[in-house]
């Protein structure tokens, strides 16, 4: 079985998938906690809320997360997408190290070599398996990267 | 942020954990079905441009019903965000939705999930358990 490697391409766009959505999730609590409690009884404040500058920004990361994903997902799996982008924890992880100069515990450091122990198992294999003729359209589309199983 | 468990905080966190987990998860499955019947995107924008892409998306229902559970999703973060802390929701939240999708893609998208993608997935679940705390 042949396991065509990643184009620079492919995994920039994986790298932006693992890096908007710590930063996007970020300025959404900063955001959020800023704003009185919501109730369910005042569902209509969660439109609001998405108004304010840090949600705001918080889902252009996120709408450019997903364009990223959608790409992502049409030429892997989503078994392989999932945990490859993972690493996003890590990135976090490190920036509130170094660049916040927060202290990270011994258990947080097990977690961020757990994270990158997965990313590197899924990144060796086959980044797509589903069958072709599950998608027929695909073939229609021109999908020659997919792999026979 | 501990819950103490069979308290109504206790059950009140994981309804709003469940509501994101299968809502996520739901959109996550149909948007990569849909995203896997339009076939390889960079390929198709290579050949058709960028509006040529953004057509072959935007004219897949399947793609749509995806958005939909997605934005149910969002509404379920910003909810549970606004209660409860993001060093909880966040990773509790990826960590069970990842263990959920890895099943449903193997059953639904009939992806081919060996024991590399196990062990990916759950080296990821306890990794993101131990950042958090």
């Amino acid at each position: 079985m042949s396991q065509p490697r990643l184009t620079l391409q492919q995994i920039l766009t994986l790298a932006f998938v693992s890096i908007s959505v710590p930063l996007g999730d970020s300025c959404l609590k900063r955001g959020m906690v800023s704003l009185p409690d919501i109730s369910m009884a005042h569902p209509l404040s969660l439109i609001n809320a998405v108004f304010t500058p840090w949600v705001a920004l918080g889902i252009l990361l996120l709408i450019g997360y997903f364009a990223s994903y959608l790409t992502a997902v049409s030429w892997a799996d989503l078994t392989y997408v999932m945990p490859a982008t993972a690493i996003g924890n890590v990135f976090l992880a490190l920036i509130s190290r170094f660049w916040l100069h927060e202290p990270i515990s011994t258990l947080r450091w097990i977690g961020i070599m757990l994270i990158t122990m997965g990313v590197g198992f899924v990144a060796h294999g086959p980044a797509n398996t589903t069958p072709p003729n599950n998608f027929p359209d695909a073939l229609d589309a021109g999908d020659g990267k997919r792999e026979a199983q | 942020m501990i819950l103490p468990v069979m308290t109504a905080d206790f059950w009140k966190a994981t309804a709003m954990l469940s509501t994101i987990v299968v809502t996520s998860s739901a959109g996550d499955l149909l948007t990569a079905a849909a995203m896997k019947s339009i076939g390889d995107l960079d390929e198709i924008r290579a050949r058709s441009g960028m509006k040529g892409a953004i057509r072959a998306v935007v004219t897949c229902p399947l793609f749509f019903i995806g958005i939909l559970f997605m934005a149910a999703a969002f509404f379920s973060l910003l909810f549970a965000l606004n209660h409860m802390s993001l060093s909880l929701v966040g990773p509790a939240a990826a960590s069970l939705t990842m263990v959920m999708n890895t099943i449903a893609a193997k059953f639904f998208l009939k992806e081919r999930v060996d024991k590399r993608r196990w062990a990916a997935a759950i080296l990821v679940c306890l990794g993101v358990y131990f950042l958090t705390h």
